[in-house]
C-alpha cells in the first residue's frame, strides 16, 4: 500500500510536486489561522465579557465553543445584497482585497525553526507591502458602494491607516537595524538567549509604538474610527451583508493575528524560549501570539474610542518623531558600539 | 514640575495603565451574570405577575362580584358580568381580565374586601393565539387552584405589613 502511493508519487511530474507539496504547506498554515480567526472572535466576547462582569457566549455547545461555527452559518444564510448602482465588480473585489494580503503574509512569519513556507530575505519588506495593500481593500469597498456615507467612511479609515502605516514602518526600521536583516528568520535568530536579548527591552519605545500603531492600523479600538459600533453604524462596509460583510471581519481578525505574531516574532523573540535552556519550538511562538492578541481584546474593554483628530495628531505629532528619535538614538550607539547593537 | 510629571506620565501611558489595571482586574472577579431558566434571582412575595381567583377552603369561590377591582381598575382591563345563584348569594358569571391592557398594578387586589382576585409571582408565562390574553372566570380559578398554596405563603409573609 505505502510503496504503491510512493510509486505513484514519484511518477507525477517534478513541477507538479512541488507545486502539491506548496499548496498542502498553505493549507497547513490557512486552515489553522482561519480556525483561530473564528475562535478570536469568541474569544474577544468571552474576554470583553468577564472584563465587565458578565459570562458572555455561554449557551451554544460546551462553554459556548460552537457560537462562532453558528455565526458564520447565520451570515452564510443571509443574502448578499448589491446596492443599485453600485460598481459589481468591486464591490465584491474589495472584500477579496481586504483578506488576501491578511492571509497571504503568514507565507513569510517562521512558526519554528525552519518552519517557514517562503524564506524569503525581504520578509519585513513584503509584509509592510502586503498590510498597506489592505487599503485598497477599504477604498475600493467605500467607492464600490456608491453611497456617500460608505464614501466618508472610506476616505476615514484610509487616512488613519496610512497614517499608522509610516509609524509602523519606521518602528520596523528600528527592528531590522537591530536585527541586521529583513529576513524574519534571521531577525528571530538574532535575539538568541533568553527574554532579556530580545528586542523589547533595547527598543521597548518602538515595539510600544508599533503595538499600539498595530492595533490602529487594524481598525481596532480605540482607533475603529472605521466602524464605530459604539455610536455611529459603520464605515466604509455599511452597504455590505451576508458573508461579503463576514470576509472584512474575517480579514480584521486575521490582520489582528498578524500584528501580534509580528508582534512575537520581531519584539519577543519568535520560537525561542524566555528562558536561556529552555526548548525552543513552535509553543512558544503560539504562546506570545495569543499574549498579544490578548492585548488587543484588553484593549478594546477598556479604551473609550480616540476622536478623528486626536486619532491623527497621535499618529503624526507623537508616534513619528518618537520613532525617529529612537532609531536615531539607536544608529548613534550603533556607531558608537555601545549597547546590545554590535552591528 | 508638575508639567514635567505630567510629561512622564503622558509618555509612560499612565493613565492608560490605570484602566487596563481596572478591567484587569475584573476579568477575575466574580460575574453577575444570572444564568436564567437555570438560575433565578429571588423574587419578592409583592412581586404582582399573573392573576388568579381564589377560593375558601371549602371549595367556595370568593369572588361576590362587587365588581369594585373593575371599578378601580385604571387600565379597564376586567370586565364582570354577575347573576343571583340559587342560594341567594350574588356570583360572578363572567370575570375577563385582558392580559396585554392589564398594567399590573395590583389595585384590583387591593381593592377586594374578600382577597378574591390576586396578582401571583408567576412571571413566565405566554400566548401563542390571538385572544389567548384574555383570561376568563374559569382560567383564572384554575390558576388560583393551581398555586393556591404558594398564594397563600406569599400573602403569609406580606401580612404583617399590610
Amino acid at each position: 500500500m505505502m510503496e504503491s502511493i510512493a510509486a505513484m508519487w514519484s511518477a507525477l511530474p517534478e513541477l507538479l510536486r512541488v507545486s502539491l507539496v506548496i499548496q498542502g504547506k498553505i493549507l497547513l498554515i490557512i486552515v489553522p489561522v482561519m480556525l483561530s480567526v473564528a475562535y478570536l472572535t469568541y474569544a474577544e466576547r468571552r474576554v470583553i465579557g468577564y472584563m465587565q462582569r458578565r459570562r458572555g457566549p455561554n449557551r451554544v455547545g460546551y462553554y459556548g465553543l460552537l457560537q462562532p461555527i453558528a455565526d458564520g452559518l447565520k451570515l452564510l444564510s443571509k443574502e448578499v445584497i448589491l446596492p443599485t448602482n453600485a460598481n459589481r465588480f468591486l464591490f465584491l473585489l474589495a472584500p477579496i482585497l481586504s483578506i488576501g494580503p491578511a492571509l497571504a503574509a503568514w507565507a513569510v512569519i517562521p512558526f519554528s525553526e525552519g518552519w517557514i513556507l517562503a524564506d524569503i530575505d525581504a520578509a519585513l519588506l513584503y509584509v509592510l507591502a502586503l498590510t498597506a495593500i489592505g487599503v485598497y481593500g477599504v477604498i475600493i469597498a467605500g467607492w464600490a458602494s456608491n453611497s456617500k456615507y460608505a464614501f466618508l467612511g472610506a476616505m476615514r479609515s484610509a487616512a488613519q491607516m496610512v497614517s499608522y502605516e509610516i509609524a509602523m514602518g519606521f518602528a520596523l526600521v528600528g527592528v531590522l537595524m537591530a536585527g541586521g536583516s529583513l529576513n524574519l528568520g534571521a531577525i528571530t535568530q538574532a535575539q538568541e538567549g533568553g527574554l532579556f536579548s530580545w528586542f523589547w527591552l533595547p527598543l521597548l519605545p518602538l515595539f510600544v509604538v508599533y503595538f499600539i500603531a498595530g492595533v490602529a492600523e487594524t481598525n481596532r479600538l480605540p482607533f475603529d474610527v472605521a466602524e464605530g459600533e459604539s455610536e455611529i453604524v459603520a464605515g466604509f462596509h455599511v452597504e455590505y451583508s451576508g458573508m461579503a460583510f463576514a470576509i472584512f471581519f474575517l480579514a480584521e481578525y486575521a490582520n489582528m493575528i498578524l500584528i501580534a505574531a509580528l508582534a512575537g516574532v520581531l519584539f519577543l523573540g519568535g520560537w525561542q524560549s524566555p528562558f536561556p535552556d529552555g526548548t525552543d519550538g513552535l509553543h512558544w511562538f503560539l504562546v506570545k501570539t495569543a499574549v498579544m492578541a490578548f492585548f488587543y481584546l484588553w484593549f478594546r474593554a477598556t479604551f473609550p474610542r480616540y476622536r478623528y483628530d486626536q486619532v491623527m495628531r497621535l499618529g503624526w505629532k507623537v508616534f513619528i518623531p518618537v520613532t525617529i528619535i529612537w532609531i536615531f538614538v539607536e544608529g548613534v550607539m550603533a556607531w558608537f558600539q555601545v549597547g546590545p547593537w554590535s552591528v | 514640575m508638575s508639567a514635567i510629571s505630567r510629561f512622564f506620565k503622558s509618555f509612560l501611558l499612565w493613565e492608560l495603565l490605570k484602566g487596563m489595571r481596572l478591567t484587569g482586574r475584573n476579568f477575575f472577579s466574580r460575574k453577575v451574570t444570572i444564568a436564567y431558566p437555570e438560575e433565578k434571582t429571588p423574587k419578592s412575595p409583592r412581586f404582582r405577575g399573573l392573576h388568579a381567583l381564589r377560593r375558601y377552603p371549602n371549595g367556595e369561590e370568593r369572588c361576590i362580584a362587587c365588581k369594585l377591582c373593575e371599578a378601580v381598575c385604571p387600565a379597564l382591563a376586567i370586565t364582570i358580568e354577575s347573576e343571583e345563584r340559587d342560594d341567594g348569594t350574588r356570583r360572578t358569571t363572567r370575570y375577563d381580565i385582558d392580559l396585554f391592557k392589564c398594567i399590573y398594578c395590583g389595585l384590583c387586589e387591593e381593592s377586594c374586601p374578600v382577597d378574591a382576585i390576586v396578582e401571583t409571582s408567576i412571571h413566565e408565562y405566554h400566548f401563542e393565539q390571538r385572544g389567548e390574553q384574555i383570561i376568563t372566570k374559569p382560567e383564572l380559578l384554575a390558576i388560583g387552584d393551581k398555586y393556591e398554596e404558594m398564594i397563600a405563603a406569599d400573602r403569609a409573609l406580606d401580612a404583617p405589613y399590610r
